[in-house]
C-alpha cells in the first residue's frame, strides 16, 4: 500500500518533478558520445594547421558532415541534461531555478543551431 | 496545508566543513566540474566551426587564436576534460550495472579513470604535436 500522500503524487518528487527519463536519455546519449567522441577528437587532430581549403572539403565530406552532426546533436542533449541536474542541484530558489532551467535549453539550442547551420554551410553552400 | 517557506533559514547539518576528501568523493566532484567545463567549451566548437563556414580572413584568424600559447592552452585543458568525463561516464555505467562498487574496485577504478584521461590526453597532444 502507497505511502505517498495525493499532494506529493501530484506535485512530483523533489525538484526536478521527473526523472526516469532523464536518466536513461543520459545514459543513451552518453554511450553514444563514446564513439563519436573519439571521432570527434581525430578530425581535430587530423584537421590541425590545415589551410581554409583542406578544413572545409574535410569538414564537408558526406561521412564527416553526418557523423558531425550526430555527434553534436548527442553531445549538446547530452550536457542539457548535466547542466540541468546541476542547477536542480544548487539553486532553489523557484523564480531563479527556472530562469536558470530555460538558459539552458536556449543556451544549448543556440550553441546546436550554430553548429548545425555552419556543417550544412559547409556541406551544400559556397 | 499551510504554504510552506523553503527559504526558512532552517539549520543544516554540515557537510563540507566537515567531510574528509576522500578519492571517489573528489573525482565525482571532478567528474562534475569537467562536465560544467565541456558545456561552455561548445561554444569554441561552434566558433570553429563557423569560422570554417565562413572562411578567408576569419578563418586565418580563428587559427590565429587557436595556435596561439593561451589557445593550445586551453585546447590542452579542453582536451584532458573531454577524456576524464568520457572515461567518468563509462566508470558510472559500470556503477549502474552494480559492478566494481565494492571498497577496493570503486578506487582501483577511480585512479584508472584518472590515469587513462591523463595517458589519453597525453597520447593524443603527442600525435597533434607531431603531426604538424
Amino acid at each position: 500500500m502507497s505511502m505517498r500522500t495525493p499532494l506529493s503524487k501530484v506535485r512530483g518528487l523533489g525538484s526536478a518533478k521527473e526523472g526516469t527519463d532523464h536518466f536513461w536519455m543520459q545514459r543513451l546519449t552518453g554511450v553514444a558520445n563514446i564513439p563519436l567522441m573519439i571521432f570527434f577528437v581525430f578530425l581535430v587532430v587530423g584537421m590541425s594547421g590545415a589551410d581554409h581549403e583542406a578544413a572545409a572539403s574535410m569538414i564537408g565530406s558526406p561521412i564527416v558532415a553526418i557523423v558531425l552532426l550526430l555527434m553534436l546533436v548527442s553531445g549538446l542533449y547530452h550536457m542539457r541534461l548535466g547542466m540541468q541536474t546541476i542547477i536542480e542541484d544548487y539553486v532553489h530558489a523557484e523564480g531563479v531555478k527556472i530562469a536558470c532551467l530555460m538558459a539552458n535549453t536556449f543556451f544549448t539550442v543556440a550553441v546546436g543551431a550554430a553548429c548545425v547551420y555552419a556543417v550544412l554551410k559547409i556541406s551544400f553552400g559556397g | 496545508m499551510a504554504e510552506v517557506d523553503v527559504k526558512d533559514n532552517r539549520p543544516l547539518s554540515p557537510h563540507l566543513q566537515i567531510y574528509k576528501p576522500i578519492f571517489t568523493m573528489m573525482m565525482s566532484i571532478v567528474h562534475r566540474i569537467t562536465g560544467a567545463a565541456l558545456y561552455f567549451g561548445t561554444v569554441l566548437v561552434a566558433w570553429w566551426l563557423i569560422s570554417v563556414a565562413v572562411g578567408g580572413g576569419y578563418y586565418t584568424f580563428a587559427a590565429i587564436v587557436f595556435d596561439s600559447i593561451f589557445g593550445r592552452l586551453i585546447l590542452f585543458g579542453y582536451t584532458w576534460a573531454l577524456m576524464h568525463h568520457m572515461l567518468g561516464g563509462v566508470r558510472h555505467f559500470i556503477w549502474d550495472f552494480g559492478y566494481a562498487l565494492g571498497p577496493g574496485d570503486r578506487d582501483w577504478i577511480s585512479k584508472a579513470t584518472l590515469a587513462g584521461s591523463i595517458g589519453l590526453t597525453a597520447l593524443i597532444w603527442l600525435i597533434g604535436l607531431l603531426a604538424i
